[in-house]
C-alpha cells in the first residue's frame, strides 16, 4: 500500500532542489527527502512510563561541479532554506579538490523496475492501544517466575515513512515502508548477583511481529539462565556464536570487503577476490526483492539497481560490496550497494540450535557480546562474551567476565558448520555459526 | 547583545515567534496537573571537511532546527518534537503529551533558579571562524607534514569537524534560559605499511572552541605526529597476552575505565530504578582510599563541559567517589526530584529530538601521589595501558569493557615490547577497590570523547592519572 500522494509531495521538492542545483551552475546533481512518523511508548512495573511522538523529516544533497563535490542538508524544507542548502553544497564543491573518481552513477546502471516489495503496513495503533501491549508484555514477564526482581519495563515503537530519490540524470523515485517493534528488558536477583536481559521483535507489518506473550516470556527465559553467572578458566575451546550474535561476525566479513575499506587498505580482506576466505560450504547471498523483508529494496541510496546474487559461494568470494564511487577507486563495477547490504544471506547448514549444541560438544556459547574490539585492517579480534558453558552438547551453567579472541581471517576459515536458526530481525540473515577454536581469558 | 536576547533573536524571532507564544504553549501545558513541563529550542548549524588520498574529498554542512515539549507527570513522561518552530505544531504537541497525566501533583515545590552560572566557553561559531580556504589549507599542511614523517606511510585521512549549537529552554516555573555551545574536532588516521604487514594509528582532539584551537600550541599537526607514532609501535606488536594480571593504566584518555566501569552505573535513572550494580550503595567502599571520582561539567572549554545542562541547570562539580566511598549520582530533575535530592547538572539529551537523561558530563579521578615511573617498576609482570578505543558496560551486572589499542608488556618492572589491540574486562563495583597505586600525573583526555545511551550519542570527557590495577582480565590471543 502506497500513498502516491504523499510520495509526489517529496518528488516535487527533490526535483525543485536538483533544479536550484541545476540554476546555481552544477553540472551534477543528487538529492533525498525522507519524512518519518512515529509513536514510541513504554511501560515499567505495570505503569506507562513514557509516550514519545517521532516526526522527522529531512533531505539533503550533493552536487557536483565535473569532478568536484559537495554535500549539504537541513530539515526546513521552506523555498529559502533549500536554496541555501544547495549553496551550500556548491560553496563546499567549489573548494573541494577534482577527484577522477567521483560523481553520478552510470546512468545505464540506475534501476528502472520498480516491484512492489511489500514493505508498508502501517500499524493503526493509539497510544492507549499501544501502552496495554507494553503493560502485558511486561506483566508476562515479571510474571514469569518469582526469581523476575525488577524491571527496565517494555517498549512499542511503530514508524511510517516516505523516502524519495532523485538525480540530475532523470532517475526520480521514492516509496513508503513502515517498520514496528516490541520489546521487553527485565532483571533477575540482587545485589551482585543481578542480571539483565532483552528480547524484541520487529517487523514491517504488526501482524509479523511476536506476541506480547511470546516476547515477555522469551525476556524471563533469557534472564533466569544467567543467574549464577561465573567466569572461565583461561584456556582455548571451540566456541557457538548464537544466531543473534552471528550476524555481528558476518558483519565483519562485509565491511572488510566493502569498496570503502578495500580502496581505502584498510581491510583485512584484500585482495581476495576470487580466493576461498570461507570454508568450501559457505554460500552468501544478498536477496533484494524479498516481499515485506527489513532489507529490501530495489535500487540503492545512489538510484542504482540491486541484484541478486552470490558474493560468496562455494568459499570463494565472488564479489565485492561496492558503491559507483568505491567501485571506480578500483577499476569496477558497482554492485548497487551504496548505503549497505540488501538482506544478506547466509545459506543455512541442515541444524538446528539443538543440534549445533550438539555439534559443539564442549565449548562456549556465546549469546552477548561487548566492546568494539574488532580490528577491520589486521582483523584482531577481541571482546568481552557472556554466555553459556556447554558439555557434551548440554548447557551447564551461564559464564561472564570473559573475553574471546582470534584473528578474523583465520576465525573465518575455521567455521565449522551454520545453523538453520535463522535470526530475521535485521538485514544480515544467518543462524548460529559454530567456530573450531578462540582464545578464552578469564579469571 | 545578551546571550539569552541573542538566542530568542536566532531561534524564536527569525520564526515569526515571541516570548509570548512559548508561555501560550506552557499554560496548554499545564491546564493538568503535572510535576515538571519544558520546551526545548534547538537550532544547529555543523560542518565537516575530509582530506583523504592526498585530496580534499569530501564536505558537508548541515542546518536544523527543531523543538521537543515534554511534561512529567511522577515517572511518567509525555514528549512530541517538531522541526516546524511554529505556534499551531507547538500547540498540538502540548495538546498530544499532556494526555499521559492521569494524576498528578501540580507543580507548587519552589524551584532555585539559577540566575547566573559562569561562561565556559566564547558564543562563538565556529564554522565562521576561519574562511573556507584557510579550513582546506590547515587540511592539506597536516596530510603532508605527516605524511613526510615515515617512508612507510601508505594512507593519511584528516577530518575536521564544527557544530554550533544554540539552545533556549523554556521551564514551567517561568524561567527562559539560554545556551551557545561551539565544539570543533579533527582527526589524523594513518595506515603505516612494513613487509606486507598493515597497521593503522589515529589521533584527534577538539573541544568547545573555534578552529583556532588546532593552530594553538601546533595542536593539529601533534595528532598527525602521534598517529603515526601509534602506528608504528602496532607495526612491532606482538599477540597480546590472555588472563588475570596486573593491569597498569596510562594517564589521560584511559579514563574511559572511570565512565564504563563505574560512570554509568552512578546515573541517576539507573538507581532510582534500582537497575545498577551500584544501586543503595551510596556510603558504601567501591573503590580503594587511594581513589577520588569526581564529574565536572565546569572545565573550562572541555568536550564534555556545558554552561548549563539540557533541562537549564548549571553545571557542577559532583563528587562520585571521596576515597573510596561513593558519595552520589549524577542526576537530572526528573530522577533527582523522585529521589529526594537536587539535580546535579546531568540532565543532558542528543536533540530536541530526545528526551533528557542523566549523562556524564568529563569524569575523571584526581590525581594520587605515587609517580609514574615507580608504579611501573612496581610491577613484575603485568600489562601496561596506554591508549584505548571504546568500551561499553552492562550496568546491572556490572561488567564492562574496554579495548587497548596501545599497549605493552610490564616485565621485571619495565615497559618491554608492543602488544596487540586486546579487550579487558572487569566488574565495575569491585575494579577500583583494586587499584593499588595511583599517579601524580592526571591528564584529561585531547576531546574525543562520544558516549551512547539508549540509542543517544553526547560529547563526553574523560581523565585519570596512571593507575595500577592488582588484577584485571585481559583479552588477547597468547593463552
Amino acid at each position: 500500500m502506497q500513498n502516491q500522494e504523499e510520495i509526489n509531495r517529496l518528488k516535487d521538492v527533490v526535483q525543485q532542489l536538483l533544479d536550484e542545483a541545476k540554476q546555481q551552475g552544477a553540472s551534477g546533481a543528487e538529492a533525498a527527502f525522507s519524512v518519518d512518523n512515529g509513536l514510541s511508548v513504554s511501560a515499567r512495573l505495570g505503569e506507562v512510563e513514557t509516550v514519545e511522538y517521532h516526526c522527522d523529516q529531512g533531505i539533503g544533497v550533493t552536487v557536483y561541479f565535473g569532478q568536484k563535490k559537495g554535500s549539504a542538508s537541513t530539515n526546513d524544507i521552506s523555498t529559502d532554506s533549500l536554496k541555501e542548502t544547495v549553496k551550500a553544497a556548491c560553496s563546499i564543491a567549489r573548494y573541494a579538490s577534482d577527484d577522477a573518481y567521483s560523481g553520478l552513477p552510470d546512468a545505464e546502471l540506475l534501476a528502472t523496475e520498480f516491484p512492489d516489495l511489500d514493505l508498508n503496513h502501517p500499524w493503526d495503533i493509539n497510544a492507549e492501544q499501544a501502552i496495554s501491549i507494553a503493560i502485558e508484555c511486561e506483566n508476562i514477564a515479571r510474571g514469569y517466575d518469582k526469581a523476575i526482581s525488577n524491571s527496565e519495563g517494555a517498549s512499542v515503537n511503530t514508524h511510517q515513512g516516505t523516502r524519495v530519490f532523485g538525480n540530475s540524470l532523470g532517475f526520480l523515485q521514492g516509496y513508503q515502508s513502515s517498520r514496528h517493534s516490541l520489546s521487553c528488558s527485565v532483571l533477575a536477583g540482587s545485589g551482585d548477583a543481578m542480571q539483565r536481559d532483552y528480547w524484541y521483535s520487529v517487523a514491517r507489518n504488526a501482524a509479523g511481529l511476536e506476541s506480547a506473550r511470546q516476547v515477555g516470556e522469551k525476556t524471563a527465559q533469557r534472564t533466569l539462565a544467567r543467574l549464577n553467572a561465573r567466569s572461565l578458566s583461561t584456556r582455548q575451546c571451540p566456541v557457538l556464536f548464537a544466531s543473534e550474535m552471528a550476524s555481528g561476525l558476518i558483519g565483519a566479513l562485509i565491511g572488510a570487503i566493502s569498496g570503502g575499506s578495500l580502496y581505502r587498505k584498510s581491510s583485512f580482506l584484500l585482495d581476495t577476490l576470487d580466493t576461498q576466505i570461507l570454508p568450501d560450504f559457505v554460500r552468501i547471498h544478498e536477496q533484494p526483492f524479498l516481499r515485506g523483508a527489513l532489507g529490501s529494496a530495489s535500487y540503492d541510496s545512489e538510484g542504482v539497481a540491486t541484484r541478486a546474487r552470490d558474493i560468496v559461494s562455494d568459499g570463494i568470494l565472488r564479489s565485492y560490496i561496492l558503491s559507483t564511487y568505491s567501485a571506480r577507486k578500483l577499476g569496477m563495477q558497482t554492485t548497487g550497494n551504496a548505503g549497505g547490504v540488501h538482506n544478506l544471506t547466509v545459506e543455512p547448514g541442515s541444524n538446528d540450535f539443538a543440534g549445533m549444541l550438539k555439534l559443539l560438544d564442549t565449548g562456549l556459547l556465546v549469546t552477548e557480546l561487548m566492546g568494539q574490539g574488532v580490528n577491520r585492517v589486521t582483523g584482531d579480534y577481541s571482546r568481552g562474551a557472556s554466555g553459556f558453558w556447554v558439555e557434551n552438547g548440554v548447557v551447564q551453567y551461564p559464564v561472564q567476565e570473559i573475553t574471546i579472541a582470534g584473528n578474523l581471517k583465520s576465525m573465518l576459515r575455521n567455521i565449522v558448520a551454520i545453523g538453520n536458526d535463522v535470526d530475521l530481525r535485521g538485514n544480515i540473515r544467518v543462524g548460529s555459526i559454530l567456530l573450531e577454536q578462540m582464545a578464552i581469558a578469564g579469571e | 547583545m545578551p546571550l539569552l536576547e541573542q538566542v530568542t533573536q536566532s531561534i524564536l524571532a527569525v520564526n515569526g515567534l515571541q516570548t509570548q507564544d512559548i508561555d501560550r504553549v506552557m499554560a496548554a501545558l499545564l491546564s493538568v496537573p503535572v510535576d515538571a513541563a519544558d520546551i526545548y529550542f534547538q537550532s544547529s548549524h555543523f560542518e565537516s571537511w575530509s582530506m583523504e588520498g592526498g585530496i580534499i574529498k569530501e564536505g558537508s554542512h548541515s542546518i536544523e532546527h527543531g523543538a521537543g515539549v515534554r511534561v512529567v507527570s511522577g515517572d511518567k513522561t509525555g514528549f512530541a518534537y517538531s522541526d516546524r518552530i511554529e505556534l499551531p505544531i507547538l500547540l498540538e504537541a502540548a495538546n498530544n503529551v499532556k494526555a499521559i497525566v492521569r494524576q498528578g501533583q501540580q507543580a507548587q515545590r519552589q524551584i532555585e533558579v539559577a540566575k547566573s552560572w559562569p561562561q565556559l566557553y566564547q558564543p562563538l561559531n565556529p564554522l565562521k571562524s576561519l574562511d573556507d580556504q584557510a579550513k582546506i589549507d590547515l587540511l592539506k599542511r597536516v596530510d603532508s607534514e605527516t605524511r613526510k614523517l615515515d617512508s612507510r606511510i601508505e594512507e593519511v585521512m584528516v577530518s575536521l569537524i564544527a557544530a554550533y549549537d544554540s539552545v533556549l529552554i523554556a521551564n514551567q516555573d517561568g524561567s527562559l534560559v539560554a545556551d551557545v555551545r561551539p565544539l570543533v574536532r579533527m582527526n589524523v588516521t594513518v595506515i603505516m605499511v612494513e613487509n606486507g604487514r598493515r597497521e593503522q594509528g589515529s589521533m584527534g582532539g577538539g573541544g568547545r572552541s573555534d578552529y583556532s584551537f588546532f593552530l594553538e600550541n601546533d595542536r593539529a599537526f601533534e595528532y598527525g605526529r602521534e598517529a603515526v607514532r601509534l602506528a608504528q609501535v602496532n607495526l612491532q606488536a606482538e599477540e597480546a597476552p590472555a588472563g588475570n594480571m596486573t593491569v597498569v593504566l596510562g594517564p589521560g584518555w584511559p579514563g574511559i575505565l572511570l565512565h564504563e566501569a563505574i560512570g554509568h552505573g552512578l546515573e541517576g535513572d539507573f538507581n532510582r530504578k534500582g537497575t545498577s550494580a551500584f544501586s543503595g550503595r551510596v556510603g558504601e567502599r567501591v573503590a580503594s582510599d587511594l581513589c577520588t571520582v569526581v564529574d565536572d561539567g565546569t572545565l573550562v572549554g572541555r568536550r564534555g563541559s556545558l554552561n548549563i545542562d539540557d533541562e537549564g541547570t548549571p553545571t557542577e562539580n559532583t563528587v562520585l567517589i571521596e576515597k573510596g566511598i561513593l558519595k552520589g549520582y549524577m542526576q537530572d530533575k526528573l530522577n533527582a526530584r523522585l529521589m529526594g535530592v537536587k539535580p546535579t547538572g546531568n540532565g543532558r539529551r542528543e536533540s530536541y529530538a530526545h528526551l533528557p537523561m542523566p549523562r556524564m558530563t568529563n569524569t575523571y579521578m584526581l590525581p594520587g601521589s605515587s609517580d609514574p615511573d615507580e608504579i611501573i617498576r612496581s610491577v613484575k609482570k603485568g600489562l601496561y595501558a596506554r591508549n584505548f578505543g571504546g568500551g561499553q558496560v552492562d550496568i546491572t551486572s556490572g561488567k564492562f569493557v574496554f579495548s587497548t589499542s596501545e599497549a605493552y608488556l610490564i616485565e621485571d618492572g619495565k615497559i618491554t615490547r608492543p602488544v596487540k589491540g586486546a579487550t579487558l574486562i572487569g566488574n565495575g563495583p569491585d575494579v577500583l577497590t583494586k587499584v593499588s597505586m595511583v599517579g601524580n600525573d592526571m591528564a584529561l583526555d585531547s576531546g574525543v570523547g562520544t558516549c551512547g545511551k539508549d540509542g543517544q550519542s553526547v560529547p563526553v570527557g574523560v581523565g585519570q592519572p596512571t593507575l595500577k590495577i592488582d588484577g584485571l582480565t585481559v583479552g588477547g590471543t597468547s593463552v
